[in-house]
């Protein structure tokens, strides 16, 4: 695991930029690039990160980066992958740098999953980075596929019928495994130190991988600015976000989280769930917690963890 | 030095992707253009080409693919037709706003529903708006020829536009024709030599692509535009040397007895060799009628129609799409427009016939052209629009 030391004082996501205060997308894309050094190519889905960082004349980018469209930038970085190559064997640079592709959510879980499917199953060298704010944040907090069950969003309002988002979330790391590639994982802005060093164990590993960074956004989830890691760190403390890793075959969770918090507890933080709190709304409470355990079940299972955790059983004993 | 070979027009097209020495094809499969990707995939199974071949899950992916290549610096082909041109709608005006000489072939098909997989040019229409270079063929012949001058045009330092190369499916696409093609050696020195210029480079970063507010979006769009009426000239100089090189004349457009026509014909793609065919028979019973070609769609060649059809007295457009709702079909809209603006006062008909793969026969052309014949001198432009070919 890198430590501070370890990080290039060097800012390759540099300062000015139009991000909200609190903006875990940022953060994501600075810590990235501590991990890739400068022999990096980044492309870029349409969204907050995108629309944020480049208003023309002014880019936030010290490295190269490209921007086509919203759905498209697997394929996009597929394409600039394949120039690399082809330009090299006759006659170009040798060395042909990494690439990064961010994403949003809305530009991974949903609108870009097609593209994104087809530069994992064709193997280009390319690390997929989503950073999860959980809806469609640059277009007014609209409802994904990453959205969780119950979140109010502008398109899936807390209404007096219908409580927030019904459906549940996808399971990008699942989804993105199940193509056959050798790296994906987990992240969160709050453990940055795994995060840099799962991005620099990506770039490393031949071939595409994937990581998923939750990355909250103040705007949408209603919770102050100054809040983001703390809320971060409480969606892996309450195992509403395990921190795992899939590497040539292995699972291995990076964060054990020996005493877990109630999914409560993250809920209540945020203005998108606060309608479940109330009392008539218990059992929705319930349904997010059992989804929760059971998920968690599944991924302790996979990384191989003796202790999953009865976590029901142990937060009674708290 | 030149061959003569089979080859159906999809074939032809390949043909001349490889002699372009492509870096990249990003391509996926769709009649009647699937023949061009699998015939460019056999040159790569056999290592006749170095190109890197992507096998993309999408049209839109393809030429998502094609762009991010094209910006990297390297020469890029890719091949489509209807849906899939379709689908690749939203990143055609990215492909010409970003300035990626892609050249792109286009087997022409009607679009669903219902759908059909026969010639027609609703396809490359729905797109006319999205900043490509568009050229039009008449036979196998010309896709080659077109396709390796598309390159040159597309990658020329004042244009830097993709190019749409059409052929009308089947009718083209599939027919197998003898055709000239060129030595290896004399195609490479004819296209231009392909620098290793990076634009997206560790070492020179740059940001392409950023958000663009009303301060500078509307002069971007004028840059694009000035480039677009500048491939007019580049394409003229692009034809004359390759009619050097090959002895073959292309341009703008071709003519057919024009000289002393009093109507004639207007049409672009595989009709117009049934045009031809229907004058020579109506020339022989004494008739003065004529036939224009128009290789180059966009940008439109407003100032040379003027001239092809100064002195007629009535005139016949081919639109081989429908333009719902508009008042006439596409062509004839800018051909009428070009008219107006000049004052030449030609009556003039707009024939919308041929969609999805419907014949296009000599008598049904005869007829028009009877009936253009007959047309009263006009003393503005005249517009009468038919659906021809049609059962009612």
């Amino acid at each position: 695991m890198v430590t501070l030391r370890d990080l290039p004082s060097e800012e390759l996501f540099l300062p000015g930029h139009r991000h909200c205060p609190g903006c875990g997308a940022s953060m994501a894309a600075r810590m990235a690039l501590k991990a890739s050094g400068k022999d990096i190519v980044v492309a870029n889905a349409t969204g907050c990160l995108e629309v944020a960082s480049t208003i023309y004349p002014y880019t936030s980018w010290a490295v190269p980066w490209v921007h086509t469209a919203f759905e498209n930038v697997a394929a996009t970085a597929s394409g600039i992958e394949a120039a690399f190559k082809a330009m090299s064997r006759r006659g170009g640079k040798m060395k042909i740098p990494d690439l990064i592709a961010f994403a949003g959510d809305g530009g991974t879980f949903d609108i870009g999953i097609q593209s994104l499917s087809g530069m994992l199953e064709r193997g280009h060298h390319i690390l997929y980075i989503c950073y999860d704010n959980e809806a469609y944040m640059n277009t007014g907090i609209q409802r994904s596929g990453s959205t969780p069950h119950g979140a109010a969003t502008s398109t899936s309002h807390a209404g007096s019928k219908i409580p927030g988002k019904p459906e549940w979330k996808k399971d990008l790391i699942g989804i993105s495994v199940a193509h056959g590639i050798s790296y994906a994982a987990t992240a969160s802005v709050a453990c940055w130190n795994d995060y840099i060093t799962k991005v620099r164990k990506a770039l490393d590993t031949k071939g595409p991988s994937v990581i998923h960074i939750l990355a909250p956004c103040p705007r949408g989830w209603r919770h102050e600015a100054a809040d983001t890691v703390k809320l971060a760190k409480l969606a892996t403390q309450t195992l509403y976000f395990p921190i795992y890793e899939y590497d040539h075959g292995r699972y291995t969770l990076n964060v054990r989280v020996p005493h877990p918090l109630p999914v409560e507890e993250f809920l209540k933080t945020q203005g998108r769930f606060t309608h479940l709190l109330k009392p008539e709304l218990s059992e929705e409470v319930k349904g997010i917690q059992k989804w929760v355990d059971a998920n968690w079940e599944h991924i302790a299972y996979l990384c191989g963890e003796t202790t999953t955790f009865s976590t029901t059983q142990d937060r009674g004993n708290k | 030095m030149q061959r003569s070979i089979g080859l159906t027009g999809d074939e032809a097209v390949a043909y001349a992707a490889k002699q372009s020495s492509v870096d990249v094809v990003a391509a996926y499969p769709i009649t009647p253009q699937t023949v061009i990707v699998e015939q460019y995939a056999q040159y790569v199974a056999n290592g006749e080409v170095k190109t890197e071949f992507v096998c993309v899950e999408s049209e839109h992916s393809a030429l998502s693919a094609c762009i991010g290549a094209s910006l990297t610096g390297a020469r890029v082909f890719t091949a489509t037709a209807s849906q899939g041109l379709a689908l690749m709608h939203e990143m055609l005006y990215l492909a010409s706003s970003m300035r990626c000489p892609i050249v792109m072939a286009v087997a022409n098909r009607a679009l669903s529903a219902p759908i059909n997989i026969y010639a027609d040019h609703s396809d490359m229409m729905g797109s006319r708006d999205s900043g490509w270079i568009q050229i039009y063929v008449e036979d196998a012949q010309e896709a080659y020829d077109w396709t390796l001058q598309a390159f040159r045009i597309a990658e020329h330092e004042g244009i830097m536009l993709p190019v749409s190369v059409n052929l009308d499916g089947f009718t083209i696409s599939h027919s197998m024709e003898g055709i000239n093609v060129l030595e290896d050696d004399a195609a490479e020195k004819f296209l231009p030599p392909k620098p290793l210029n990076y634009l997206i480079d560790p070492d020179r970063p740059v940001t392409i692509g950023a958000g663009n507010n009303p301060e500078y979006y509307f002069e971007f769009k004028l840059q694009q535009e000035d480039a677009l009426r500048k491939a007019q000239k580049i394409l003229m100089k692009t034809s004359s040397d390759y009619k050097r090189l090959s002895g073959r004349q292309y341009g703008i457009l071709d003519t057919y007895q024009m000289e002393d026509a009093e109507t004639a014909l207007i049409g672009m793609g595989s009709c117009v060799g049934t045009a031809v065919e229907t004058a020579r028979k109506m020339r022989k019973k004494g008739k003065k009628v004529g036939v224009i070609k128009q290789w180059l769609y966009r940008p439109f060649p407003e100032k040379e129609i003027l001239k092809a059809v100064e002195g007629l007295k009535s005139l016949v457009v081919v639109d081989r799409t429908c333009s719902f709702g508009a008042p006439n079909g596409p062509l004839c809209s800018d051909i009428l427009s070009a008219l107006y603006s000049s004052g030449l006062k030609i009556n003039t008909s707009n024939v919308i016939c041929g969609l999805g793969g419907r014949d296009i026969t000599i008598p049904m052309l005869e007829t028009l052209l009877n009936r253009a014949l007959k047309a009263p001198k006009a003393k503005i432009p005249q517009r009468d629009v038919s659906l021809v070919g049609v059962r009612e």
